[in-house]
Parts: C-alpha cells; structure tokens; sequence
C-alpha cells in the first residue's frame, strides 16, 4: 500500500504531511507525558522488529501464497497508540529511504494510510475488545477486526489521494472496486499473523500488551468509541459521498443497455403497489433529500445512511449482548 | 530468503557508498536534501501530458550518477520494485482517457502520455531519493533533519531503527535458515508455528533493547542524539543554488525542445 511520488501531487502531499506532522506532534507530546526514557529505546528495536519480521514469508493455509503481519496493529498491541504511531513513522521513513518502498513526498500520505489508522483506529478496536479483560479470542477477534478495518480505510485513502491528486483516470467507483477487495483478503491473512504473535505473547509475557494490566480510570468508553465512529460516518457518508459517481452503478449500466433506462418499467399491477409502497416509504429517494439541491442532498443522505446502519448495529450489539447475559445466568 | 539477503545487501552497499570520500558526498547533508525534495516536488508538479517538458528532469540524475560515480544497475532494482504499482495505475489511463491528440507529429491519446509521464515521474523521484542515500550517510541526513526542528523523538527513533534493523534482519535470515533446512520444500513458514516463531523474535528482540538501554544509559545516553556540527560553506550554497535554478527552469521552459530549435 505504499505510495510513490508519482502518485501525489504536491498539494495533496503537502496536505497530508501537515495532518501526519499533527498527529505526530500530539503523540510526541503524549508520549513524553508518560516519562518512561526506556521506551524509546524498545520502540527502536521494535520498529527493526516490525520491518524485520514483515521480510519472513507465512504460509497460508491452502493456497501457494503468503502474507506478512501488520505493523500498525501489531505495534499498537505492544507499544499503545502513540508510540506505536511514532515507531511506524520510523519504519516507514526507512522503507522510503534505503528501499524506495513509498516516496519522500508521499511520506505523509504513507503514514496517514497505515500508521495513522494502524495505530488509532487499531487502537479503539483494540480497547473496545480488551475492556473486560484479556483473552486468546479477543486477542483474534481484535487483531483481525482491526487488520481488515485499518487496511480498508488505508487502501480507501490512497483511492482518495490518488483521485484528488489527478493521477489516474480511473473512475472512483472503478477504482475503489479495485482496491478494497484486494485489501480485504490482505488485511484478514495479516489480522491472522498479528494474532499468532500477540496470543504467543499473551501466553508466554502477558505483560507486555497493552492494556493487561489496565485499571478503571483507562478503562474503554463506550460513548467515545461511539462518538469516533460517527465522527468516522459523518465524514465518510457525508464528506466523501460528495465523490460518488452519478453514473450508473454496474448493474443498472446493464440494464440501460438492455431497455435504455436504468430503471425498469413494469406495467403489471402488483410491480406498481410495490412502487407505490416504496416511493411512499423511501425517507432519501435516490439518495437525495428532496428540497435540497443534489450534492447537499447526497451529501445529507450519506449522513443520515451512516447514523441510521451503526444505530441498527449498536441496537443489534446491544440486544446480543442481553441475551448473551440471559443465557449465561440461565446455565448459572 | 533471498529478500532478507538483499535487504541486508542493501543496507551495507549504501553505507559503504555513502561513506566515500567523493565531491558530492561532501556537499553538507542539509543541502543534499532540500535539493532533493525541491526536485521531487518540481518533477511531480509537471502536466501529465508534457513528456518532453518532464524529459528535461533527468538531467539531474544523469549528471549526478557521473559525478557521484553511482551505478544505475543498482538502482533499477528499485524502479523496477515500484514499476508495477506505477503501470498498475497508469495501464488503464489509455482506456478511459482517449481523447486523439497530435503530440510531436505523432497521432496518440491523452491517456498513454498520461501513462508514460506517470512512469518517468516515478523512476525520476526514485532516481533522485537514491542518489541522496548514497551520497549522503545516514547520520547526517538525521543531523539535516534536525537543523530543519524535526522532533528529536523521531529522528532517534529513525536512527534506533537503521542501527537495531542489520542485527535483526541477520537474527530473521538465521531464523529462516534454520526452520528452511528442518522443513524443506515449503514455502515459508508452517501457521501453526507463525505466533512461537516470531514471537520468540520479539522477545528476544525487547530483552535486547533492554540490555541495550541499560549500557547506553551508562555510557550517558538520556535520549537525545548527539550530532556533529557541520558549517554550510560557499560550494555548497553554489551547489543548491544552481540546482534550484536549474529546476525551475526546466519548470518554466521547454528546454529539450529550445535546445532541438537551437541545433
């Protein structure tokens, strides 16, 4: 996932080296908060660790291929957030310098990509898993959950970047079909490596993850977390809905190629009754909130889309969860 | 495992050429690297469809690999590791940008110009990055780093990185070797040994840190990086200077085409 030179135009690297450089500031700032001289030093070595250990090639099960593990999680386990943050930007530094593996000027774009969500975002999902204790199956629920997430906000970015820097001509939808597939099947092989690691730690020196010993006052925060993944929603659903493309999406391009329109027209009475029903139901028609113009319309829908799908998701979780307490007092 | 052996070829080929006694390894590092991030940012700001403007930029490399005597076989090996992610990109530009354009005499797209400038942008900026690591060791582009106020805490780390990453990666070949020679005929590593395996390396690998830590900290260290100061004198503000303008005039004019016009 590392991008080259080539792939930004200077705006769009200069943009993204400053939003890296903040983040940077406020983790150096965290990390110097916490007064421990003896961490640098280990998040030297773990940064040698991390890119030492990404040239070991592990087998996947029955396939020819092989994956490595992801640094950002793995780094985010060990180290927390901050200086795993710090110690990617290490990594990926040398990465660009002594092996071309992502340029200078993309270097804010890379740690954005993969260090920003690697270790933040990989953070949350991490403490969201750990806040009632540590286990081997929170252990592979976390480091997979947080593998596939991370590498897909990652590969959506470098989609975004690579549009907005005007590098290919590929259309966003085409493109994005084009990257987070791959980076699916990627992120779930790497969020299975991590977790073979993190659960031989957890056996051998349970110590060293991050947040085994964890008291109350660190404790994971539900509203928080909610409130990061609305943040999350508001700008993917509303801020990048503004890019979809208006035209039609692959299924309804073939059905304009069959009858001309990318609707079908039926004329029998139960397809109109349905019609009826829908039209009279739909809140965003078209993805479109009517009385306002298009792209703020879109751009309202991705928003009121990503509230409405987490709130059925946490409800969802929510319920799981009650009737996961009911099963367990019934056995009790 | 022959990606850990050149890794490792890597990083000892480039510190040995960094560490040469050449005019331009003695340019101050500082210089080196605005040059180089100057070159990158101008090379990347060209249209996507100006080959020959673009074309002028590999002035730059050409003359600096002669001055600074620096293979180029040696640095294929990386456009050729980025080449792919680059034709990836730039392959299906000739598809979806077809609008006919008559460029030089020569009846072609916007797409493929798109797709060739995107390739040489490429190349160019890896041409470029390469030459400032094998001119310049890796101390001093630190101490460059730091005159330009990055944090101490990254530019440790930074250095931390390149001094544990030789050990490690010789510790991983060794690793590799001996679970190779156990199992042969499989690709790489069994899952069911995936976690003990690189755990053990970690382990070890934070057991040496500390160690590590504990001697520097005799010796001293309380985590700031000491540099050897370097003044920047005449040759190499001459040096940048004319680079900068250079670039900036293959920036503004068609240099090849004027220099074609000319002859």
């Amino acid at each position: 996932m590392h991008m080259a030179d080539a792939l930004v135009s200077p705006a769009v690297g200069g943009t993204m080296i400053a939003l890296s450089s903040a983040v940077a500031a406020y983790s150096i700032h965290k990390v110097k908060e916490e007064n421990d001289p003896k961490k640098i030093p280990v998040m030297g070595v773990m940064g040698a660790f991390v890119f030492a250990s990404q040239m070991i090639n592990f087998t996947i099960p029955g396939t020819g291929s092989s994956g490595h593990l992801c640094g950002g999680m793995l780094l985010t386990a060990l180290l927390g957030p901050y200086a795993g943050f710090l110690t990617m930007i290490g990594v990926l530094f040398i990465q660009c310098l002594l092996f071309a593996d992502g340029g200078i000027l993309a270097l804010g774009c890379n740690i954005w990509n993969m260090a920003f969500y690697g270790c933040f975002i990989g953070c949350i999902i991490w403490k969201f898993f750990m806040k009632d204790g540590m286990n081997k199956k929170k252990i592979i629920f976390a480091s997979i959950i947080g593998c596939v997430l991370t590498l897909q906000l990652g590969a959506f970015s470098v989609t975004i970047e690579t549009l907005l820097s005007h590098i290919t001509a590929l259309p966003f939808k085409t493109f994005t079909l084009f990257m987070q597939p791959i980076h699916l099947l990627i992120g779930s092989m790497e969020g299975l490596i991590t977790s073979a690691i993190l659960i031989f730690i957890y056996e051998v020196r349970p110590e060293l993850l991050y947040l085994y010993n964890q008291d109350n006052t660190n404790r994971f925060s539900f509203k928080k977390t909610l409130v990061v993944l609305m943040v999350i929603t508001c700008f993917i659903g509303g801020g990048l809905s503004l890019f979809a493309s208006s035209n039609p999406d692959g299924l309804e391009w073939s059905i304009e190629k069959v009858t001309g329109s990318t609707e079908v027209e039926s004329n029998s009475s139960l397809h109109k009754t349905a019609e009826d029903i829908q039209k009279s139901t739909a809140i965003l028609p078209d993805y479109t909130v009517p009385g306002l113009n298009d792209s703020l319309g879109t751009s309202f829908s991705g928003i009121i889309g990503g509230i409405v799908v987490i709130s059925i998701c946490t409800l969802l979780a929510l319920v799981i969860k009650k009737i996961g307490k009911k099963i367990q007092n019934d056995t009790n | 495992m022959t990606r850990i052996n050149d890794a490792i070829y890597e990083i000892i080929s480039l510190d040995t050429l960094a560490n040469r006694n050449k005019w331009v390894n003695r340019i101050h590092p500082l210089i080196k690297l605005l040059v180089t991030l100057f070159y990158i940012i101008i090379t990347v700001s060209f249209n996507r469809y100006d080959i020959i403007g673009l074309l002028a930029m590999i002035i730059y490399p050409i003359l600096l690999f002669g001055i600074a005597d620096l293979s180029l076989k040696d640095c294929l090996k990386r456009i050729f590791l980025v080449l792919p992610i680059l034709i990836f990109m730039g392959i299906l530009n000739p598809f979806f940008d077809r609008t006919p354009v008559l460029y030089l005499g020569i009846q072609t797209t916007t797409g493929i110009l798109s797709m060739i400038t995107l390739i040489m942008k490429g190349s160019f900026c890896i041409l470029a990055s390469y030459i400032l690591v094998a001119t310049t060791k890796i101390d001093d582009i630190c101490y460059s780093l730091s005159i330009l106020h990055i944090p101490d805490i990254i530019i440790t780390e930074f250095i931390l990185i390149y001094r544990y990453l030789s050990v490690l990666l010789i510790e991983v070949n060794r690793i590799t070797q001996a679970y190779s020679l156990r199992a042969p005929n499989q690709k790489g590593i069994h899952f069911k040994v995936w976690g003990s395996l690189t755990g053990q390396l970690l382990l070890r690998s934070m057991d040496k840190a500390n160690l590590v830590y504990e001697s520097m900290t005799l010796r001293g260290y309380n985590t700031n990086y000491i540099y050897l100061k370097r003044k920047i004198k005449g040759i190499d503000w001459f040096y940048g200077i004319i680079w900068v303008l250079l670039f900036i005039l293959f920036r503004r004019y068609p240099i090849l085409l004027i220099a074609g016009g000319i002859l």
